[in-house]
This record gives C-alpha cells, sequence and structure tokens, in this order.
C-alpha cells in the first residue's frame, strides 16, 4: 500500500470533492485507488469521512480475463483501520476528535484550525475568506497538504488534475489551491 | 490502452448493465442504491443511450415493470435498497415462481451498520425466502464483472437473480478499464403461456417444483462456486479455514496478509452465497478441522452447514450478531480464530460527533417551526427523508417506514378518540415523493375512516435526500417528453380530502394561518375531516431549482442574552452559540438568506436588515 489517507470534515465542506481530486492525480500517476465514502443522512452537516487507498497496480492478466480469485486489485479493503492512515486531513478541527483514532502513530495530520497548535495546522477557512472564496477552504487545505510533502502525490499533480476538471470555478480552484500550498511551503 | 476511469460502485454497476445488454432499468432512489438509476438517467437525459430509464412511484411498480420487459425477452433490471424490496417483496416471491425470459436482475443494495436505513435486514435471507440465486460481489469493479454472469445466470435458467452489493461496494470508487456498451437490443417477444406467466394455485405448486430443481441446477453451475483465494495452502493441513463473501471478503484478505497469515489459513471467496453448493459444505466440513464464516449482516452461508459442530459465526456468536463487521472488528475475529493476541489498537473515536441537521434555510425547518407552534401538545407522526431530521426539532415522533406517517396518524386517531380524549392534535409530516410512494392508500383509508388529523405535505419539488431525483410533478420523462403532471392538491382533493391549502414556509405567518385553519377544520363538528397542508418551497441544495431570493444576512441585536432558543428549536446550522449570556452569531458562509430565523427569537433579537447587500461578502467583518 503506496498511501491511506483519511479526510475529515463536516457535511457540505466539500470532503467528498477532494477525496475525487486525490483519485484522479494517483490515477494520473498509473496508480490503482480505492476509496470509500459516506452518502445519505450524514450528509447533511454531520460528520463526513473519506477513505483513500492509493496503490501499485497489478499488472496481472487482461481486465476481461480477470476473475475474483486472480485480480488482487479486487481483493484490497474499501476501508482503512483505526492506526493505520499514513495521513489524516481534517477540514474541521472536530475532524481530530471524531476520526484522529484512524491516524498511525508516525502518521501525518493535517488540519484546518486557528490559532495553530502544531506544525500540521493551517486557518485554510481564514486563506480562502481572503480569496473571496470561503467554500475553497477544502482545496487550501489540499493545497497545504501536497507543499509540506504530506501526500503521495505533487502540487503539480494536483494542478493538473483541477486544469483538467476545469469548469467555471477552475481559476477559483487553482487559487485556492496556490495559497494553501503558499501557506506550506513557508 | 483502453481509458481508465474511477468509478463509484453504483457507476460501475450502471456501467455493468449496460455493457451486458440490459435494456430497461427502473428504481425508486434509496441510499445507498440511488446512484446505478441515477447514472443511467443521467446518460438516457444525454441522450447517450436506448435503454428505458425510469424513476418509477415504488420498488413494487419499478420491479413489476422490469419483470413484464423480462417476460417479453428482454434484459432487465430493477434497483433499490434493502427495504425497497418489503415494499417490492409481493412481485418478487410471485416472480421466482413465474420465472423469466429476458435475464432479470434485481438489485438490492444493504446497509450493515446500518448507515442510512431503519433496518440492518439481509437481502441475501430474502433470496432464500424466495428461493432465488443471489451474489454478493467484492467491490465496484468486481460488481461490474458480476452483472454480466448475473444476466447469463439468470437467462440460462430462467430464474430472477438477485445482486446485492452493500455500502462498501455501493459507496466505493475504484479505478477500472471503460468498455464499450452492448448496442444490439432483441425484438420484444411475449409467447402467451397463461399456466405459467397467469398460473392459479394448482400450477403453482408445478411452478414451485421446477424452482426447486433450477434452484438444485444453479447451486452447481460452474460459473459461480466458491474459490480459494489463498489456494497455496490446504484446507486438510490448516488449523482452520474462513468462508468470507462480499466486502468483508476484501477484509479479510487484507488482515490476512497483514497478520501473515496468508500461507496459513485457506480463504474461501463464495460469489453466491445463495445457495452454496453441497459438496462444497460437505467437503470443507470434511476437510477443515474449524470453519470460520465471515459475512454482511445474517447468518446465511452459517445456516447452510448442515453441522455446525465446527462452525464460528453469527450463530455461534463468534462473529457479533448485529453492526457492520468493519476491518477493526475482522481483525478482532480473526486474530482469535487464529490463537493470535488481541491488536493494540487505538481505541475508537474521542467524540460522538456531531448529529446531522437540516441545512441552513430548509423550507422544512420553517415548516416544523410553524407546527410546533400551532399544535404544541401535538402528537408528530414523521416519514423517510431528510425531514425525518425534524426529530432534532421535537416535530417528528414516530418514524417507521414509507409512507407510515398517515396511518400512524390515524392509528393515534383512533387510539385518542376511543378512549375519549378528542383534544390531542395529531400531525403528520411527509415528503413530496413519499407521498406519491406510499403516502396515498393511507391518506384514503384515513378519509373513508373518518379521522380528523393534519397531514403536511412537505413539498420540495424534488427527492432530496437520495440525490435529487424528480418526482412525478415534474411532467417530463428522463428523454425529455412531456406527460401529465401529477399534482399533490390534486391528488389530496381525489383522496376525498374536502380541506386542501398550499403555502410558503418561508412567509411564516401566512402559512401559521394555513395550519391554524387545517386545526379548525379537523375540529369543526358539521363540516369537518381531515386537512391537507401542503407546505411548498423547493429544496435549496437542488440545482435544478431556481434559487430564492436572498434576503441580507439577519443582524443580532443587543436583546440577545444567548438563551439558546434558536439552537435547540429551530437549529439552523448558521446559527452559532457561544454559550449563555453570549450573543449568538450568524455564520454567513452558511447562512442562506431565508429570513425565516427573524420569527423564531422569543426576544425579537434577530433581525433582517433593510438594505439589501450587494454581496454576502459585505456582511462579513
Ligand atoms: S437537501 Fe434540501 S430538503 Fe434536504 S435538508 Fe437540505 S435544503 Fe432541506
Ligand atoms: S436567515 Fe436565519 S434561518 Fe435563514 S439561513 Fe440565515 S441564519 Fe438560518
Amino acid at each position: 500500500m503506496k498511501q491511506q489517507i483519511i479526510l475529515s470534515g463536516l457535511g457540505g465542506q466539500g470532503v467528498l470533492f477532494v477525496s475525487k481530486i486525490l483519485g484522479e492525480a494517483a490515477l494520473a500517476r498509473g496508480l490503482s485507488v480505492l476509496m470509500s465514502e459516506t452518502h445519505g443522512m450524514a450528509q447533511r452537516g454531520g460528520n463526513v469521512i473519506s477513505h483513500v487507498k492509493v496503490f501499485e497496480r497489478e499488472k496481472g492478466k487482461p481486465e476481461g480475463e480477470r476473475d475474483a480469485a486472480t485480480d488482487p486489485a479486487w481483493h484490497v479493503s474499501p476501508l482503512i483501520r483505526p492506526g493505520h492512515a499514513h495521513v489524516l486531513v481534517a477540514l474541521h478541527e472536530e475532524g481530530v476528535k471524531a476520526h484522529g483514532h484512524f491516524l498511525s502513530p508516525n502518521g501525518t495530520l493535517v488540519c484546518n484550525r486557528t490559532p495553530r497548535t502544531g506544525p500540521g495546522d493551517v486557518d485554510a477557512t481564514g486563506i480562502a475568506r481572503k480569496l473571496g472564496n470561503p467554500v475553497a477552504a477544502n482545496l487550501v487545505l489540499l493545497g497545504f497538504a501536497a507543499a509540506s510533502g504530506a501526500l503521495f502525490c505533487s502540487l503539480d499533480d494536483l494542478r493538473r488534475v483541477l486544469e483538467k476538471l476545469g469548469g467555471p470555478r477552475r481559476d477559483a480552484n487553482l487559487a485556492a489551491l496556490e495559497a494553501g500550498a503558499e501557506a506550506g511551503g513557508e | 490502452m483502453a481509458e481508465r476511469k474511477i468509478l463509484l460502485g453504483n457507476e460501475a454497476m450502471a456501467y455493468g448493465l449496460l455493457e451486458a445488454g440490459c435494456t430497461l432499468a427502473a428504481s425508486y432512489p434509496g441510499t445507498p442504491a440511488s446512484e446505478i438509476v441515477g447514472t443511467l438517467a443521467a446518460l438516457k437525459r444525454s441522450g447517450s443511450i436506448a435503454m428505458h430509464v425510469e424513476w418509477s412511484i415504488n420498488e413494487k411498480v419499478a420491479l413489476e415493470t422490469a419483470l413484464a420487459n423480462s417476460y417479453a425477452g428482454r434484459r432487465s433490471a430493477a434497483a433499490m435498497k434493502q427495504v425497497g424490496l418489503n415494499v417490492a417483496a409481493d412481485p418478487f416471491m410471485s416472480a421466482a415462481y413465474t420465472g423469466v425470459k429476458g435475464g432479470l436482475v434485481v438489485i438490492v443494495a444493504d446497509d450493515p451498520g446500518p448507515h442510512s436505513s431503519q433496518t440492518e435486514q439481509d437481502t441475501r435471507q430474502f433470496a432464500m425466502l424466495a428461493k432465488v440465486p443471489v451474489l454478493d460481489p467484492l467491490g465496484p469493479a468486481h460488481a461490474r464483472d458480476l452483472l454480466h454472469t448475473a444476466f447469463d445466470l439468470s437467462e440460462d435458467y430462467e430464474v430472477p437473480v438477485l445482486f446485492r452489493p452493500t455500502t462498501r461496494v455501493c459507496h466505493a470508487r475504484q479505478d477500472m478499464e471503460i468498455r464499450p456498451f452492448r448496442q444490439d437490443q432483441p425484438a420484444p417477444v411475449f409467447e402467451k403461456d397463461p399456466a405459467r406467466w397467469a398460473a392459479t394455485p394448482k400450477f403453482r405448486f408445478l411452478l414451485h417444483k421446477q424452482l426447486n430443481e433450477k434452484l438444485d441446477a444453479v447451486s452447481r453451475d460452474s460459473r459461480l462456486q466458491p474459490v480459494q483465494l489463498n489456494p497455496a495452502v490446504s484446507a486438510e493441513k490448516a488449523a482452520g479455514v474462513i468462508v468470507a463473501s462480499g466486502a468483508v471478503c476484501t477484509h479479510a484478505s487484507e488482515i490476512l496478509k497483514d497478520l501473515g497469515l496468508w500461507e496459513e489459513i485457506p480463504l474461501y471467496y463464495a460469489p453466491m452465497p445463495f445457495p452454496l453448493p453441497e459438496d462444497f459444505l460437505t467437503g470443507l466440513l470434511d476437510q477443515a478441522r474449524r470453519i470460520l464464516v465471515l459475512e454482511e449482516t445474517q447468518p446465511v452461508m452459517e445456516a447452510q452447514f448442515r453441522d455446525r459442530a465446527k462452525v464460528q459465526g453469527r450463530l455461534s456468536g463468534h462473529v457479533p450478531r448485529e453492526g457492520e463487521l468493519l476491518p477493526e472488528t475482522v481483525e478482532g475475529i480473526v486474530r482469535t480464530f487464529a490463537g493470535l493476541p488481541e491488536a493494540a489498537a487505538p481505541k475508537g473515536a474521542a467524540a460522538p460527533g456531531r448529529r446531522p441537521t437540516l441545512c441552513a434555510g430548509c423550507g422544512h425547518r420553517a415548516a416544523f417551526f410553524a407546527i410546533r407552534k400551532v399544535f404544541p401538545r401535538g402528537i408528530y407522526p414523521g416519514d423517510i427523508g431528510c425531514y425525518t431530521l425534524g426529530l432534532n426539532l421535537g416535530a417528528v415522533d414516530t418514524v417507521l417506514c414509507m409512507g407510515a406517517s398517515i396511518s400512524q396518524a390515524a392509528g393515534f386517531y383512533h387510539a385518542f378518540r376511543d378512549s375519549g380524549q378528542n383534544s390531542r392534535p395529531i400531525v403528520a409530516t411527509i415528503g413530496d415523493s413519499t407521498f406519491y410512494h406510499a403516502g396515498i392508500p393511507a391518506l384514503i383509508n384515513a378519509v373513508i375512516q373518518g379521522c380528523r388529523f393534519v397531514v403536511v405535505v412537505l413539498d420540495n419539488a424534488t427527492t432530496a435526500m437520495t440525490g435529487h431525483q424528480p418526482t412525478p410533478a415534474e411532467g417530463n420523462t428522463l428523454d425529455g417528453r412531456s406527460v401529465p403532471k401529477v399534482s399533490i392538491e390534486d391528488l389530496a382533493r381525489a383522496c376525498g380530502v374536502r380541506h386542501v391549502s398550499v403555502g410558503d414556509p418561508y412567509d411564516f405567518e401566512a402559512f401559521t394561518g394555513l395550519l391554524k385553519a387545517a386545526k379548525e377544520h379537523t375540529r369543526d363538528p358539521e363540516n369537518g375531516g381531515m386537512a391537507v397542508v401542503i407546505a411548498r418551497r423547493p429544496c435549496l441544495m437542488d440545482r435544478k431549482q431556481p434559487k430564492p431570493d436572498r434576503k441580507p444576512v439577519p443582524a443580532i441585536n443587543d436583546k440577545c442574552q444567548g438563551c439558546g432558543f434558536c439552537i435547540t428549536h429551530f437549529e439552523c446550522p448558521a446559527l452559532v452559540f457561544h454559550g449563555k449570556e453570549e450573543a449568538v452569531t450568524v455564520d454567513d458562509v452558511l447562512c442562506s438568506g431565508c429570513g425565516v430565523c427573524a420569527h423564531v427569537c422569543p426576544h425579537d433579537a434577530i433581525e433582517i436588515p433593510s438594505q439589501p447587500q450587494a454581496g454576502k461578502e459585505s456582511n462579513h467583518s
């Protein structure tokens, strides 16, 4: 397993969006991903969690000829066990209380929190507000995590994913990522 | 190289249906199954697929529709969540007897945990009850492939096939190669055969016999035999073996590898947990010293071992009898099974976490607050949807199943009236989609039984909880043909309700007036009876709806003493509590500018500034 990441936040903060960006970054690197996410009632403001697992793609038989017995990619569990996450990305500091137990003792914590309590903290919401785009705190935090070297992928990988994604928020998304990266590269 | 995409399990299953040449898919939305037909519906809207796709009125109708398409020789699918199959149980049980022509796959998503459901029921037990085969995929990519086998199996044996993913399959995302969809659609052929398609009880006995024979043959089908995932280790030499199905099997596989047991304990994956082949069961009982069965959520495979002296699972108490089998739980079970010490795993969450709540500015919140105000001593039977969260506001007292708010309100009405306490007001709340799904017969019944209570239909013009699927009020099919709109007020009147009104809960005073008038109607000794009030306010999260006019973000004046009333009784997430005696503040990022909170504060501390502001940022200091 290359990297196991827990993303934690409250419903509506864009946990799902961040996990999708990470997934695309893995795919662009030729890696495989398996992710698990929260849907339904909890998305209405409750604690939301995404499990992201990134691993080397097995070069086995062509896909059409595989079956359950032979394809190792199909034997990966979609969930990360407590104490096994390499990184915890908390979009809200409550995520540390709710999901902190997933982090491995040697893992890295990245948290949207002010005032800062440690090197992994950043005021992502504050930075996003300054950009006039308070809902983009998720991307600020992602940029911060990438620039501080916590992730399997580089800031450049994430930039390319957001560029490819395009859409009306493209520029605002990229600006948020860069602002976070600046805070992370300090 | 083929294009690779990351697909959600439910998307992968939608692709699987298209690759397998399915010609009709019908569903009623429900977490965790919604995105299966949701994906197909999006493709249908964009005109990229020929398949008939529909959001049916309920699961029973969805299944019956799909079944007839299959009688006509075409591959068909119905998709639903596990409790949806309860609604569709009637056609499902009978379809097992009649069998099918074109392959029929009934995808039913289970929700161990449960995360978003009323029960943890195991659909595989439904398969046993109905005597149909059930497949249990490992994950998204596997589910896509296994659907092909499901259709082949269904056609080869002319039997419906249940396909049972769990939440962890439906809501996992995985990268996979994209393949072309099958384009040919066989012409419909319906061969009349009344002894089969319209069988009377006498012929049903024969159909039952045939079904039993089909099931025996299916259990031996080579495509779906249990497979040993680590064939290097032999069951005879090992201290024990594990048999698993579904996502739990992936947890087991990862944990065996992590604990260095991959070469020690044989792991069997059963793609078809029912019916398990007799040879496999007896063979394993012969060879293995101990057999651990890991499955969700009920003992289905475990129960098929006739001699369970060696078998450990949910029946024997080695596996918890309820709840999701999370990987950490599986690790504990496997460690005990293998005689390893307990893991020094970190304990669970330090905090219970936040409970979900209605969105800031949700029209339901305003409606619930008004109901509490007009019927302070009411009994409030509720229903299934976002508005179940009226619980937090003390405006939902019961939640049972789709449509039950109205029938339960009737039951409460009879209980109190029959004991002479006519005065206890009863207000049922039900969403628009739920009303269409199962509320109508209950409303007719309340009318014809002479009930007198108020039904508030919370009409947000969509099926919000499950991702904003359309309702019959939309008046369009997925491919854009216009069809009659079915209106809730017309339906309510047609059900025999004489007092029907419609209002916008944002318009708080007027809406409160409607509730009062409805209350009067239920009490009018001469002409009174049932009353329906439709609270019409589009869901804020539904991108298809026009954005409502924003009022300025409320201002909190110095009358605010931090009493917390607006927090406990209204709970708008944009209102932030800072403790007693501190004034609340407004989170301008979350606030939608609905203006309703101004009606809530008993001290008039919340005001909506009269000057509209340019943008929401300008209010932030
Ligand atoms: S999604 Fe819509 S209906 Fe559901 S809570 Fe939010 S605003 Fe209300
Ligand atoms: S106006 Fe009041 S009730 Fe409406 S969203 Fe804002 S804070 Fe909540």
